[in-house]
């Protein structure tokens, strides 16, 4: 490779450059391209759990927030199989929570609800879970409502890594995985969590929410009104 | 509660005819009609089959969610839903006065809905009814028909709903199940361009109504013995009326009359409702039966809707709905007009003012303002009452310190005109059905009454864990091996 010469890899067949260190979904994002993903920000080491952003890298599938390119390397993602593949993790991440869209104030704002969209998903095809997850609104400026749970654990991220707090963690294992905060009581009112924390506004789903204000913001004006989530710039980072 | 037909001595002995679904109303319900060798009614009762559960999934959610959440009872008129629990959250985030632009848009949101769901209600549901006959060849029987006999008519119907769904679309952000009004106020108001765009139509809107008011004016002339009798029955009354006295479909005190006009409370605050109110339950029926306390469960029940408010209130604020209003007193004489088809003359009267309504806020700055939430101190319960297409809207809501709801009681439209829907097709039975051979024909009559209250039997159907229930188990041949029933209060038997 010469070394005036940016090393690059293809994209659904486009070029695609990238710089040292970088995944491929950081380098797809620099160029303006979209790979769906919910547990990848760019502010925060990636996680790899969500899956959404599986691409076939010269013909294997891995996941493109945590894998780096090669040059020359031939990624597929904008494929029928692999956006099927998507649909079903979108269809299952429905039916094991709580979503119901049409009364939640995340919505328009709210990047699963726009991944599905992105991708199509027309039901969610699966026998809906119901878990039972009461909120926890005994904190006096949030609330929790872990109904909307991805386990993305962005906030656990942002908690640990930005805020030093360690107020978020996954308990559990397999299905049983759940959100928790950091105090015996299980309220968020007993941990040290404010609304100036990252982990406040990192949320892609409706789980930290700020009390009192839903729906202030109207239908038209909402993040994903105007335009695709593929076609929003960043939008892992709207709202922090 | 209990009325003549309303349960017969030996209904085993009896032939039943049932209308399932009832149609061309909202939700789903059916009339069921015991009778005998003769044909001779001894049973009719309108039961609400459908049940949703809304007061009990909304406990444990956050009040703000409320507005958003309880509208999706209804998909015709969501707004009513939308704007009586943000008046009640109003009451909790203690906006005793909202700002003149959230109140403003509120209101053009409210008469924008009432006009849609009027139109829909009178072209799309009835004036097939009563342009063709109510035994009319059924195939012809329909909104299709009626555009191809009246296609004027068919086609003002359809604009006017437009229209009425664009001023929503304008205020709520969607035509059906927006997000406009918020605890304390709205979430935008119009832009101008908005504004004119709705600007553009309105007078057109207004001409219409008028005309259509003359229509049902011009029915009720041309055969007053079949719209002053059909089905009628004496009944209390009771609705919202401004301050003033005035018909207000959206603030005011409650106001109630007997059958003969006389005032049985007047200027009371929605938010004591529950000191006049009460809710039977019956074991045949989801909906409850609500009644004046005053006057007991035999004699409290009443009427609410267009019929009780054009003759509820001292006037109509706006100035050609005044007229007919005026015209409509002067039709029934001394006594109110107690015939459920003058459902149909009244409603479009309150379409008028709708339209009449919605040009004035048109033409008021107010509507483009940008102050738009008031605060003020907290409190821990609300009552929100409008006056929804269908009647008074009742949403009563405790919340918690947290911010989550603790109770939720929601009287509907159609449950407070359950025991008068019910009247109503007892006495079409009893006039049409008694002794004659059943046809379809006679059964539309039964459905005619029905429509006449325009019911949402969808909203009217939203307690869980409330409703009685009796469940059977038969077997192949369609005998009773067992049966289980659970009272209005829960108990089981």
């Amino acid at each position: 490779m010469s070394q005036n010469k940016q090393a690059s890899f293809t994209l659904d067949g486009k070029t695609i450059p990238y710089a040292e260190g970088q995944t491929i979904i950081q380098a797809a994002m620099a160029a303006g391209e979209y790979i769906p993903h919910l547990c990848f920000n760019p502010e925060f080491k990636p996680h790899g759990s969500c899956k959404l952003c599986t691409v076939k890298a010269n013909g294997r599938q891995t996941a493109s927030c945590t894998q780096q390119p090669q040059p020359g390397m031939v990624v597929e993602s904008d494929t029928t199989e692999i956006n099927d593949e998507r649909r079903a993790l979108l269809q299952m991440l429905f039916v094991e929570g709580n979503h119901f869209c049409p009364s939640c104030e995340k919505s328009g704002n709210c990047q699963l609800q726009a991944t599905a969209y992105e991708l199509n998903m027309m039901s969610p095809h699966f026998d809906q879970f119901f878990p039972d997850r009461p909120v926890d609104a005994s904190h006096p400026e949030y609330l929790l409502d872990f109904n909307r749970c991805i386990l993305c654990s962005l906030c656990v991220r942002a908690s640990r890594d930005v805020d030093g707090k360690n107020v978020f963690a996954l308990s559990g294992r397999g299905i049983k995985s759940h959100l928790i905060v950091n105090a015996k009581s299980g309220r968020l009112a007993d941990t040290d969590f404010t609304g100036y924390d990252k982990a406040a506004h990192v949320c892609p789903v409706g789980v930290i929410l700020k009390k009192r204000v839903g729906f202030t913001v109207p239908i038209g004006s909402r993040s994903f009104d105007e335009k695709p989530i593929s076609a929003t710039p960043h939008p892992t980072v709207k709202g922090a | 509660m209990s009325s003549l037909l309303e349960t017969a001595a030996n209904p085993e002995n009896l032939r039943r005819v049932a209308i399932d679904p009832v149609s061309r109303v909202e939700g789903h319900g059916k009339v069921t009609i015991l009778l005998d060798d003769k044909n001779k009614v001894h049973q009719v009762r309108l039961h609400i089959v459908e049940f949703r559960g809304f007061e009990k999934f909304i406990q444990g959610r956050p009040y703000w969610e409320v507005p958003v959440m309880v509208q999706r009872l209804c998909g015709i008129c969501p707004v009513s839903h939308h704007l009586a629990a943000s008046k009640a959250l109003d009451a909790i985030v203690g906006a005793k006065h909202l700002t003149p632009t959230a109140e403003k848009i509120r209101r053009l949101m409210h008469y924008g809905q009432i006009l849609q769901s009027h139109a829909l209600h009178f072209f799309h549901l009835c004036s097939p009814d009563l342009l063709f006959g109510f035994d009319s060849d059924v195939s012809k029987r329909n909104i299709v028909g009626i555009a191809e006999k009246y296609p004027e008519t068919a086609r003002r119907g359809i604009l006017l709903r437009k229209f009425g769904q664009e001023v929503i679309r304008h205020t709520a952000g969607k035509r059906v199940h927006g997000t406009g009004s918020v605890p304390g106020g709205v979430n935008k108001s119009l832009s101008v361009p908005e504004r004119d765009e709705l600007l553009k139509d309105i007078y057109q809107m207004v001409a219409w109504s008028r005309e259509a008011v003359h229509m049902v004016k011009e029915l009720h002339h041309k055969n007053p013995e079949l719209y002053n009798s059909f089905g009628a029955f004496r009944a209390n009354y009771m609705s919202m009326v401004g301050f003033d006295g005035s018909l207000d479909l959206y603030h005011g005190t409650l106001r109630a009359r007997d059958a003969n006009g006389n005032i049985l409370f007047d200027g009371v605050d929605y938010q004591n409702y529950t000191q006049l109110i009460e809710e039977e339950v019956k074991n045949w029926s989801y909906m409850k039966f609500p009644y004046l306390k005053s006057l007991g469960k035999e004699k409290g029940w009443y009427r609410v809707g267009p019929l009780s408010r054009v003759q509820n209130c001292d006037f109509i604020s706006t100035p050609l709905a005044e007229i007919e209003r005026r015209e409509f007193m002067a039709y029934s004489g001394v006594m109110p007009m107690h015939a459920p088809l003058g459902y149909h003359w009244a409603r479009m009267i309150e379409m008028l003012h709708a339209a009449e309504t919605i040009k004035d806020l048109l033409h008021d700055d107010d509507i483009t303002g940008s102050d738009l939430i008031a605060t003020g101190e907290r409190c821990f319960e609300g009552v929100g009452v409008i006056e929804a297409p269908r009647g008074t809207l009742i949403h009563h809501y405790r919340v918690d310190e947290n911010d989550l709801i603790t109770m939720c009681n929601l009287i509907v439209s159609t449950t407070h005109n359950n025991q008068a829907m019910n009247e109503a097709v007892r006495r079409v039975a009893q006039q049409y059905l008694h002794g004659h051979e059943i046809t379809e024909g006679l059964l539309n009559h039964i459905e005619v009454a029905v429509r006449a209250f325009d019911p949402c039997l969808s909203c009217a159907t939203h307690a869980l864990g409330k409703m009685p229930l009796e469940i059977e188990v038969l077997n192949e041949a369609g005998e009773r091996l067992s049966s289980l029933s659970r009272s209005g209060d829960g108990t089981l038997s």
